[in-house]
């Protein structure tokens, strides 16, 4: 990985002017994703915030070529802009090396796109899928999406007087369901360890076939935090091992980054807004329970890698 | 920007000019704006990987300056300085 | 030197598909669009085509992928029918609205429900506001001439709009008939090279599809492809005329049968149209100056012929292959019906659905509708404005 000073040598890839909120997640992710870039890339982005919020017509902040066409299908409209340049490859109409990136929010990501997600794994498109995950589906304004973690307030789960706990299920992990496919490579990253994260897009673009990469994206607007906290929040997600920096390489599991003292899950989930109901007395079995889930994945996690807890 | 008629924009939805939302100015969305300490500042470039908004100005390595013109005062930059080096000021003052 | 084939309309439409020889297509499989796909399959697995085959896992992911690789610059090719047309419909708006040249067969079949998987045109039909040129054939022959003129009609720089070209399904795609093939040079030296002009691929002018437009520009880009349309008529006619100067058979928006002095006027597309024409044989034979106004293309709808082409009629009936649920009529009556609003004299026109879900039409049943002219024609009121030709009661 280059430094901090030769990347910023490079074009900044998405200017600014875009109107995603202050303190986005997903915005850091994106111009991190870019500086790591070394080929050319173009771009297919599914319908939510960072759509939206750099494309409002005639402006785009995008510096590559870059293509929306639905919520659910980046995956699929990616899959067609790579079979044509393979055919056009192939047929001596194009031979510049040009790499090829969707991005998709959880609920374009995990939800409604889920289909043409895995339809592109299994069909072995080179490309490089990437989910900005911010646990809702924050564009239509703070739905609960199946990232969601349980515990939350969002939207559409509100914590109320008969359901005090806001989502009650727990959130599913597309990861390992991407994983299942059996792809050249997947991975989970965090804005907070830049590093991690573009040797992880480097290393995905680097290979040939289908790569998916899962980045936490807090967003300041629906976890309700101050926007000067994105990426302390990205960082305790990870030292409390709620989101495990970890890859898989062709089948090998290998945990890239260890939080050399984990840090209580709660500490987390006092700084934001959304899990402020959890600390009524009433509800606090549901942080216990919490905790027990992530402790239980982290073993899970470690004994995919062959490592002990 | 004076809105176009039919005939003087392009077929499609298609926006030509990659990267002109550099013309909107979301400098204006700011209360409070980063203001940084030069003493202090050793220019390790971490405020520049976190800017949601391209917005810290980096020339041969070197920060030269906050891109007033787009920086939303989020704040991050002041937060993550390892060397406190950052302040964030409220507009007007 | 054309080549005669026995083929049927899935086998014609491949055929045409392998001269076209797209650089990419995605599709997924829906009775009875099949056997198209299938058999395309084989050339590219035999290396005959260039193609990139995407096969996809939904119709709505055939469409999107179609999408990215025609904005990606590929000359692109889907083919679909009924609910796999539904399924793609919200892509299928986005893919007109891009201004994208992708070319799908589309293998008429009722929608559901309930489920049916025989011919009618309600999958089209449902499908004619979404901005794509929509080009109907009466059988084999036509399906070849209009696959290859559609790539044509699509990448032209004043329409550059996709376009659908439909079949019926078993009616024609199952059928076996006698098909013309032209050189495969021919048909490559017709069609040209597709030069896109705004891809993703050219990396040094970075463009930016699918934007988001407020209420200050969605309107704008509308206006475009309402003028894109309006140009399309001409350039459907240009590409006829050269198409006739490559294989002797000319192509306009619609085809008139026996219409010189035609009194009594079926107005018909897809398959039926051939029922008509048969129908139309027998009974100038007997003496009745029945005629056929045929539909070739729906979408631009050819306002201006049709009135001129019915200003002598004394009695015109419009077959429908599809209903509008509440409508006065069915779809085509309609747009006939409001061709004819600005004539000083209109004649009576009245209008049947018949076949859906493959209920069959017979040339007896045609033969009644022209007695039912007939009648109306010597002053008798019709029964019904609108009816159901061959429901039982």
């Amino acid at each position: 990985m280059p430094s901090l000073k030769e990347l910023s040598k490079k074009k900044e890839l998405l200017s600014g002017g875009h109107r995603l909120c202050p303190g986005c997640g997903a915005s850091i992710i994106v111009r991190q994703v870019l500086l790591a870039t070394e080929d050319p890339v173009v771009i297919a982005c599914a319908t939510g915030c960072l759509e939206v919020a750099t494309t409002i017509y005639p402006f785009t902040a995008w510096r590559v070529p870059w293509i929306h066409c639905a919520f659910e299908n980046a995956a699929s409209t990616i899959s067609g802009v790579e079979a044509a340049y393979r055919s056009l490859k192939r047929q001596g109409k194009i031979n510049r090396k040009i790499k090829f990136i969707a991005f998709g929010g959880d609920g374009g990501t995990y939800d409604i796109g889920i289909q043409a997600l895995s339809g592109a794994m299994e069909r072995g498109h080179d490309f490089l899928y990437i989910c900005y995950d911010n646990e809702a589906y924050m564009n239509t304004g703070i739905q609960r999406s199946s990232a969601t973690p349980r515990g939350a307030a969002t939207t559409t789960s509100p914590a109320g007087k008969a359901i005090p706990e806001g989502k009650q299920r727990e959130r599913k992990d597309l990861t390992q369901i991407i994983a299942a496919h059996n792809p050249p490579y997947v991975a989970q990253a965090s804005p907070a360890y830049y590093n991690d994260l573009m040797r992880k897009v480097q290393k995905a673009l680097n290979m040939e076939g289908p790569t998916f990469l899962n980045i936490l994206s807090p967003c300041p607007r629906g976890w309700r935090f101050e926007p000067s906290q994105s990426i302390q929040i990205a960082k305790l997600a990870v030292l409390t091992g709620f989101w495990p920096l970890y890859e898989v390489e062709n089948g090998k599991y290998r945990i890239t980054y260890r939080p050399r003292q984990k840090r209580p899950l709660r500490e987390w989930l006092e700084l934001q807004g959304r899990f402020r109901h959890l600390f009524k007395e009433e509800n606090k079995e549901i942080i216990e329970e919490m905790q027990r889930i992530v402790d239980e994945r982290e073993k899970k996690l470690l004994a995919l890698a062959g490592e002990e807890v | 920007m004076k809105e176009k008629g039919w005939k003087e924009i392009p077929i499609g939805g298609l926006i030509l000019e990659a990267g002109n939302a550099e013309k909107y100015k979301t400098g204006s969305w700011r209360t409070f704006r980063p203001v940084r300490d030069e003493e202090k500042c050793n220019n390790c470039l971490i405020c520049w990987i976190y800017c949601p908004d391209s917005s810290i100005i980096v020339e041969e390595g070197r920060i030269k300056d906050v891109d007033y013109a787009h920086c939303k005062g989020c704040g991050i930059c002041a937060v993550q300085c390892p060397r406190k080096a950052i302040k964030m000021v409220e507009e007007g003052r | 030197m054309s080549k005669i084939l026995g083929l049927t309309g899935d086998e014609t439409a491949a055929e045409a598909m392998r001269q076209i020889n797209p650089d990419v297509l995605a599709a997924y499989p829906i009775t009875p669009q099949t056997e198209t796909v299938q058999r395309f399959s084989e050339f590219v697995a035999d290396g005959v085509v260039s193609t990139e085959m995407v096969r996809v896992e939904s119709e709505h992911s055939a469409m999107s992928a179609c999408v990215g690789a025609s904005a990606a610059g590929a000359r692109t090719m889907t083919a679909t029918s009924a609910n796999g047309l539904a399924l793609m419909w919200e892509i299928v708006y986005i893919a007109a609205s891009y201004r994208l040249p992708i070319v799908m067969v589309v293998v008429n079949r009722a929608l559901s429900g309930p489920i049916n998987i025989h011919c009618d045109h309600s999958d089209s039909m449902g499908a004619r506001d979404s901005g794509w040129i929509q080009i109907y054939s009466e059988n084999c022959q036509e399906v070849y001439d209009n696959l290859i003129q559609a790539v044509r009609i699509a990448e032209d720089k004043d329409v550059l709009l996709p376009v659908m070209v439909t079949f019926d399904g078993f009616i024609i795609s199952h059928a076996m008939e006698r098909v013309e093939i032209l050189e495969d040079e021919e048909v490559r030296k017709f069609i040209g090279e597709f030069k896109s002009p705004h891809s993703l691929l050219d990396i040094d002018n970075p463009v930016t599809y699918g934007p988001l437009d407020l209420y200050d520009y969605y309107f704008e880009h509308k206006r475009q492809q309402i003028e894109a349309m309006k140009k399309a008529p001409s350039v459907i006619r240009k590409v006829g005329r050269e198409f006739k100067e490559l294989s002797g058979r000319s192509y306009d928006l619609m085809e008139g049968y026996n219409m010189e002095d035609a009194e009594l006027i079926l107005v018909a597309a897809g398959s039926t149209a051939g029922t008509v024409k048969t129908a139309v044989d027998e009974l100038r034979e007997e003496g009745v100056k029945a005629g056929l106004l045929k539909i070739r293309v729906f979408r631009p709808f050819p306002y201006e012929e049709i009135a001129q082409a019915l200003r002598g009629a004394k009695a015109v009936a419009v077959l429908d292959r599809s209903a509008s649920f509440g409508a006065q009529g069915g779809p085509l009556f309609l747009e006939v019906r409001s061709s004819l609003f600005e004539e000083d004299r209109r004649s009576p026109v009245i209008n049947y659905i018949y076949g859906l879900g493959g209920r069959d039409i017979k040339v007896e049943e045609i033969k009644q509708v022209y007695t039912h002219l007939e009648e109306i024609a010597q002053g008798k009121k019709p029964i019904e404005l609108v009816d159901c030709l061959g429901v039982r009661e």
